[in-house]
């Protein structure tokens, strides 16, 4: 089997700020991988560039084996058109620091509307599967509430099940429990260890929560200045770095 | 005052017609005006630089020249081509076309006021460009767009007094008609008197569809610039 996410060469560069070069890495389907380093070490923009929110400026992302963005042909390297992107994208889904819940909607609209408009469910199935969501991330009561009204750990819950709603290969998490209230963290992870423990949805996780790290990753990769410092298992990682830098950066967070 | 009261009371039935054409002018002009906006506005914000150019183009054209001479060539030049329209069509065209124009930047600028985490949201479920503005960017445009709007129709009402230039006998003509009969100082109170009621009345229809809109985003009723969607 392919990787589900395989970096080849990537770079990216904001004008003359060089991010990432020559980034290689892949993820096997089913893993869950875990990014730590320090802030500006470029992992939100590595889960952005899968999300296709950022366009790589040179090498590739193969999800499952093909290409997201750019193709390479004859030796060449080309883009893909916005159809085959999507296509592609379908199957890799994103949940944010900051929710980005519409604000436009009831909580349960929130979760069917792609279910309907993108994947062209019937409005009964969408709501169906929508309210088994909910249920699943302990808000089905909430349903048809709006979404300024819950809490910012039941939002990040709301935009959980949304995401799951369209059945993604590939889930990105960025520090979804970092704008919540300290006693609303803990929701938000046993929702995720719940998705961890009962889906094989493939992961992409930045986080500071390093017990919920430890628990649910198969690896984790420790990032500086846009390069993978090392990476392994968790208890190697996270309990035995071998570099300094590692060393430092989990200090500084406990 | 009596007098003044009595020609009032003579001049009812033409100041009516008077309010009829302009009313037609701010209806009409206000139609048009909100189609071109929406389609220049939109044509702005479009991936395809060709079409963001000619949006700029057109849009700079109708704000930079004057309203009065855009009304002159359609009444007066575009005939010699053998394009002749009927003197309210004129004004509403003229009308729509330039406050269209200063509509164009207030989707524009409404659009790009949502907040960026929105698009996003919408991209990560993988909803295509139309979806996305359709049902995510536009409803929460919407909101901001009003207060822009309420703006411009208040201007496009006292802007349709214009069309005298053309010789359309509208509300200012049968103000300044009734200045014959009338102290000037009376006429020209009624006027302000009326063309103001016919600002309110728009206004607060307009500002009673803000509310509502606010209110589906569950928003403040207030001020009308926070960032839709920022909190979400
Ligand atoms: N849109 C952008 N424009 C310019 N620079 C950016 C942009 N996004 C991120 N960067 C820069 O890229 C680097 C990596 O940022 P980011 O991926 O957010 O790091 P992390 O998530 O690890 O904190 C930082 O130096 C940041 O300033
Ligand atoms: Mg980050």
């Amino acid at each position: 089997m392919p990787p589900v996410i395989r970096f080849e060469g990537v770079q990216k560069k904001f004008g003359d700020h060089t991010v990432l070069s020559g980034l290689n890495f892949d993820v096997a389907p089913g893993e869950r991988v875990t990014l730590i380093g320090p802030s500006g070490s470029g992992k939100t923009t590595i889960l952005r560039l899968v999300m296709t929110l950022e366009e790589l400026t040179d090498g590739y992302i193969w999800i499952d084996g093909k290409p997201l963005t750019h193709d390479r042909r004859d030796g060449k390297r080309i883009r893909l058109r916005e159809k085959q992107v999507a296509a592609t994208r379908k199957q890799i889904g994103m949940v944010f620091q900051h929710f980005n819940l519409f604000p436009n909607m009831s909580v349960i609209d929130n979760v069917t509307e792609a279910q309907v408009h993108v994947l062209g469910r019937g409005k009964e199935e969408a709501r169906d599967r929508g309210l088994a969501l909910l249920d699943q991330v302990g808000l089905k009561d909430r349903a048809e509430e709006h979404p300024s009204r819950l809490s910012g750990g039941q939002k990040q819950r709301v935009a959980i099940a949304r995401a799951l709603a369209m059945d993604p290969k590939i889930l990105l998490l960025d520090e979804v429990t970092s704008a919540l209230d300290p006693e609303l963290v803990g929701d938000v992870l046993a929702v995720l260890r719940d998705v961890a423990d009962t889906t094989d949805i493939s992961m992409l996780i930045v986080t500071h929560e390093m017990q919920f790290a430890r628990d649910v990753s198969h690896k984790v990769m420790m990032f500086d200045g846009g390069q993978i410092v090392e990476q392994g298992a968790p208890t190697d990682i996270l309990a035995n770095p071998t570099h300094e830098r590692t060393r430092k950066f989990l200090d500084s967070i406990l | 005052m009596t007098e003044n009261l009595e020609a009032l009371r003579d001049a009812l039935p033409r100041l009516g017609e008077g309010v009829s054409i302009t009313l037609q002018l701010t209806l009409g002009g206000a139609l048009v005006a909100f189609l071109v906006s929406v389609v220049f506005g939109l044509l702005s914000i479009s991936p395809a630089a060709p079409l963001r150019w000619l949006s700029t183009i057109v849009v700079e054209f109708f704000r930079g020249t004057s309203l009065v001479v855009q009304l002159f060539w359609l009444y007066y030049v575009m005939p010699l081509f053998g394009v002749s329209m009927d003197a309210v069509l004129t004004g509403v065209i003229a009308l729509g076309l330039n406050y269209g124009a200063y509509g164009a930047e207030v989707v524009r600028g409404s659009i790009n006021a949502v907040d960026k985490g929105q698009w996003e949201g919408a991209t990560a479920l993988n909803m295509s460009r139309v979806t996305r503005m359709r049902r995510i960017i536009w409803p929460q445009a919407w909101v901001l767009m009003l207060s822009g709007y309420n703006n411009l129709l208040v201007m496009l009402i006292k802007g349709t007094a214009v069309a005298l230039f053309i010789g359309l006998q509208d509300l200012g003509y049968q103000i300044d008609e009734l200045r014959i009969d009338t102290t000037t100082i009376f006429a020209y109170s009624i006027g302000l008197l009326l063309y103001y009621l016919i600002a309110l009345v728009f206004s607060f229809g307009l500002r009673v569809l803000e509310k509502r809109a606010r209110r589906r985003l569950g928003l403040p009723a207030g001020s009308a610039h926070a960032s839709a969607g920022a909190a979400l």
